[in-house]
């Protein structure tokens, strides 16, 4: 079973799905504290899910203000670069380059793209906590 | 912030400061959730006792700094550090570290800002503004238990500034009002040294 936790592990590394600020946060996690990183990544989905919320509903709108498309993105680049997640910040920062540039095809794209790398990181990481 | 009220200290004969371990009341400012988590446990584990806000106003509210409640819960508070993110809505974490700068009762906090973006400009002005130090985010654990100790020494230094200048003072009474011609340390001992650095920051506040 541990073994098997480490593989699941190894392979986020691997993969490029999580970076080290995660296993960061796995060293502050002790006896008294045993489920802290399981606990950020509960906030970090439920918050992403809001900002993903936002950014569809004001893409849908079809007006694209890229300074507030930027502040939710700048917000969730953030919190994905506090709990590792490196593929999905690598989406975060093309997608605020797409902004800055006022190339709101470039946006859509690169934001369909963020989904879909959040959606298997949800996964993955659900996949990894339940078996640790 | 009395310098006193944090640092215990035992002030022997021989005049060595031994400094018993505090417990640091750090305020965390950050609108987001993941990073108030995140920086809440990094202080826990650094034995720090801390309250986290969502935003500078709701900081300024804690201070009692907002205009509402006056300044009368000073002595409850006893915040030692605001560590704060510099990109917040409303007011930045550069204009919360203006507003405490400007306060006479919270000038002395120390206050650390915290960013993702490295950009020089911002850090020289928070720097200039009088920011105790300028951290990239993701923070680690190594940069809070250095924030912690840089502080932690502060302190030492002007308790032991403090100590210095008091025993100098009831030296030259003793001297003053003494018939007798020693001068040894052994009337520091009569007043309980914690008093004696309490009473000299309380003079110190009041002159703010």
């Amino acid at each position: 079973m541990q073994r098997q936790v480490a593989l699941i592990k190894q392979s986020l590394f691997d993969q490029g799905y999580l970076d080290e600020q995660f296993m960061e946060l796995e060293e502050l996690q002790d006896d008294a504290n045993p489920n802290f990183v399981e606990e950020v990544a509960a906030l970090y989905f439920k918050d992403s899910a809001r900002l993903i919320n936002n950014i569809d509903q004001a893409l849908e709108r079809g007006s694209f203000d890229f300074n507030r498309l930027d502040s939710y993105m700048h917000q969730f680049k953030g919190s994905s670069t506090s709990i590792g997640a490196s593929k999905v910040k690598t989406e975060c920062t093309m997608f605020r380059e797409y902004c800055r540039a006022g190339n709101a095809e470039g946006c859509l794209r690169t934001f369909q793209q963020l989904k879909k790398e959040h959606a298997t990181l949800r996964k993955k990481l659900e996949h990894y906590f339940q078996a640790s | 912030m009395a310098v006193g009220e944090v640092m215990r200290m035992e002030v022997p004969a021989g005049g060595d400061l031994t400094v018993t371990s505090p417990e640091l009341h750090v305020l965390a400012v950050d609108d987001s959730i993941v990073d108030r988590k995140v920086i809440e446990r990094l202080l826990r584990i650094s034995s720090c006792k801390v309250t986290t806000v969502e935003s500078g106003a709701r900081a300024l509210q804690y201070l009692g700094l907002d205009g509402d409640k006056g300044v009368s819960n000073l002595k409850d508070l006893k915040v030692n550090l605001i560590v704060t993110d510099y990109s917040m809505p409303g007011l930045t974490g550069y204009d919360l570290l203006k507003k405490i700068k400007e306060s006479s009762a919270f000038r002395e906090i120390p206050v650390v800002i915290m960013s993702s973006e490295n950009i020089l400009p911002r850090i020289e002005q928070c720097l200039k503004e009088g920011a105790e130090d300028f951290l990239l985010k993701p923070v680690k654990l190594a940069d809070v238990k250095r924030i912690k100790q840089l502080i932690l020494s502060n302190e030492a230094e002007e308790c032991k500034n403090l100590s210095h200048s008091n025993k100098r003072k009831l030296e030259e009474e003793d001297i003053d009002s003494s018939s007798s011609s020693s001068h040894d340390d052994s009337s520091v001992k009569d007043i309980p040294s914690s008093k004696r650095i309490k009473s000299e920051s309380e003079n110190r506040s009041s002159l703010l």
